[in-house]
């Protein structure tokens, strides 16, 4: 039982001669905000992508409470209740929005790949797509197509897709990129609410939501974890201040939050 | 089950009047339609036509499944089609041996229910075939089913013990007990059994667009890594839809066993799995009715055109190539644009641009067809010249050439000027 969330040792990829990764150990405990930090390039997103099945891991283990998962396919990792959201929104936009939910609810509820039952008297199905929707306040435009959503609003159901499958484990990949200073509040809000009680993992560019949000954050450099610690004392590490240049440093210094 | 809707607070789905308009309606008049025809006294010709338009049917459904649902673009779907009705025509033959001889199970196996034996026949080769060529979508996808299709075809004309070589295996309908008062034998009687047939198909392709694995694919079609991310394993869902594609084409198959009483290994060729592509496309594979539509209309020209015209199969290229440039939706796109038209704000402005794209495109026809009717009859060296309405149409007549040129020139016109008023509109 005191198996952390999330648990990687040692872990390294290559790509060809790049060596993208250069040994990362971390444990995330369960209920923890976990933000992860560092500037362009420093392996963020191939992280997330090992943890989520994107990749194999080329050394190295990572443990989803206590199992192994390093190199499984994204399906499987998924349906151990790990669920990940993307940096461009990556919805089913053919789909409306009450369809995007539903398609991350149905394996989750048991009904996998079932050809002998209509969707449309799957009441349990219906019920916890309107719960998602609700809560991510989205309820109002459920018959839209998805395409046709603003570009905050294909985030926030970008965000319901990630956790409509009740994964306890949940991994955010700039939730709020390019969202104006008001939508980016209202996201954290809806994060904050949409992931209580939960595990979250969340790679963000923005401080302010970083340090409003996280309980710990580590930071990435050169595919190195450089400093694991607590948002207040991550200001003041000495070699997190170094890596970061100019403006993100003052960011970092200043009173972001 | 009821109670628990009811105390659902929030309800998404549509409405039961909406279900029924939308759902319900549309199949009952389908069913409405084919239990009707007969009373209208077809002739034989018709009938015939009308069979071949039942198994097409089916087979384009079967196709979308695939193309219009999944994403997967197939160069050779007649694999199933032929291999489901290989496996009818030789249960056909068992059906007859047996009753003939020491009866048994087949002896007691109605003919009717053959297609169930072709969906079973088309489901197995779909779930071996599928196996190694599902695990990629896209191109690979396609080409392993060209590449699957020649092989199957060139197999069919060796082994002669289970395709019959060129003369294919044949049977006889009219064996084993009798269903529903039909003996089978007269084509008014095959009608009934294919009508039922093609509403079993089109009831079953319907169905499967409504269950979870119906829904994941058309998810894994519009985004293949997202779905990974929700549990589900986009190269199983490919699969197990291949094998239900598989599994219709093999039922319009047995349909065709019994209509035809003959499968010979030119069922399995490129030729009927091109033919599949076009009704589909022809009819529209974002809609669901769409390959309907293409079944019907290709059938018609198949058997009909072909009466009148040797060219047929360049007005079907035509028809293709021009349906791929200007209206993707294919036919149900265009019926479906037009009655959004006449439901919107202004449907007498819409009739209008209706009108007046129809008239441009009629007069581009006059010129088309007249050109290619005149370069046929002359190219065929027996002095034929085209003959439309009393005209004398020669390759050096300027009439001929007038006739061409002038309605080409004012459908180009009509329609380019319609291009730009719409523009300007909008």
């Amino acid at each position: 039982m005191s198996n952390p969330a999330l648990s990687i040792t040692n872990l390294h990829k290559s790509f060809g001669p790049a060596h993208i990764i250069r040994g990362v150990t971390l444990d995330i405990e369960p209920g923890e905000r976990h933000a992860i930090i560092g500037p362009n390039g420093a392996g963020k997103s191939t992280l997330f992508n090992l943890i989520s099945g994107g990749y194999h891991p080329s050394k190295g283990s990572i443990k989803l409470r206590g199992e192994e998962i390093g190199g499984m396919k994204p399906f499987k990792i998924n349906r151990m209740g790990l669920s990940r959201s993307f940096q461009v929104s990556n919805i089913f936009s053919n789909m409306t929005v009450r369809e995007n939910v539903r398609c991350g609810v149905l394996y989750s509820m048991g009904y996998g790949y079932g050809f002998w039952r209509n969707v449309g008297n799957l009441h349990d199905v219906q019920r916890k797509t309107a719960e998602i929707l609700e809560s991510v306040d989205l309820l109002d435009k459920a018959q839209l197509p998805a395409a046709l959503l603003p570009y905050a609003d294909q985030r926030t159901l970008e965000i319901a897709i990630t956790i409509a499958g009740g994964a306890d484990v949940i991994m955010l990949d700039e939730p709020t990129a390019g969202m104006s200073h008001s939508e980016t509040e209202r996201a954290v809000a809806l994060i904050k609410q949409a992931t209580e009680g939960k595990t979250l993992l969340i790679v963000e560019h923005d401080m302010g939501v970083v340090f409003n949000m996280a309980d710990r954050i580590s930071v990435l450099v050169y595919g190195e974890i450089i400093a694991t610690d607590k948002p207040m004392a991550i200001r003041g590490n000495e070699k997190v201040r170094e890596a970061y240049l100019g403006d993100e440093a003052d960011a970092i210094e200043g009173d972001a939050a | 089950m009821s109670n628990i809707a009811t105390n659902t607070t929030i309800s998404l789905a549509p409405s039961g009047s909406q279900k029924f308009m939308q759902r319900t309606l549309p199949l009952i008049i389908f069913a409405v339609v084919l239990a009707v025809i007969p009373f209208f006294g077809p002739t034989r010709t018709v009938y015939s036509l009308m069979n071949a338009m039942g198994v097409y049917i089916v087979f384009a459904m079967s196709y979308n499944m695939l193309l219009g649902r999944a994403g997967l673009l197939s160069f050779g779907h007649a694999v199933y089609f032929g291999l489901g009705g290989y496996a009818a025509v030789h249960a056909m033959e068992a059906i007859e041996n047996a009753s003939y001889g020491d009866g048994g199970f087949w002896a007691s196996y109605p003919v009717f229910f053959l297609p169930i034996i072709g969906f079973a026949g088309g489901a197995l080769a779909g779930a071996v075939i599928g196996w190694p060529s599902c695990r990629r979508a896209g191109t690979p996808f396609a080409m392993i089913s060209l590449g699957v299709a020649e092989l199957i075809a060139a197999a069919g004309f060796m082994f002669g013990s289970i395709f019959g070589g060129e003369e294919g295996v044949s049977g006889d309908r009219m064996n084993g007990p009798e269903l529903f008062g039909l003996s089978l034998g007269p084509i008014e009687e095959v009608y009934w059994f294919i009508a039922f047939w093609t509403f079993i198909g089109v009831l079953g392709t319907y169905a499967f667009t409504r269950t979870p694995l119906g829904k994941m694919s058309e998810a894994t079609r519009d985004n293949p890594e997202r779905v990974e991310f929700v549990g589900y394993d986009p190269q199983k869902v490919r699969y197990l839809v291949f094998i239900f594609a598989g599994g219709f084409a093999g039922l319009a198959g047995g349909m065709s066993a019994v209509n035809y009483e003959i499968f010979t290994p030119e069922a399995l060729s490129l030729g009927p799995s091109g033919m599949v592509l076009l009704m589909a496309y022809i009819g529209g594979i974002r809609y669901f009715a769409g390959p309907i539509l293409g079944a019907v209309l290709l059938t018609y020209m198949q058997s009909m055109l072909s009466d009148y015209s040797e060219a047929w199969l360049l007005y079907l290229g035509l028809l293709f190539i021009v349906i791929v440039m200007f209206a993707p939706g294919g036919l149900a796109g265009i019926f479906a644009g037009l009655f959004r038209g006449l439901r919107g704000d202004d449907p007498v402005g819409s009739l209008r641009r209706w009108s007046v794209q129809i008239a441009g495109i009629l007069l581009m026809m006059v010129g088309i067809v007249t050109l290619i009717e005149m370069s046929v009859h002359w190219s065929n060296n027996y002095g034929e010249v085209f003959h439309p309405f009393g005209l004398h149409l020669a390759h050096d007549s300027v009439l001929t050439w007038l006739i061409i040129f002038i309605p080409f020139a004012a459908g180009v016109g009509i329609l380019r000027m319609a291009h730009k008023n719409k523009e300007g509109q909008a």
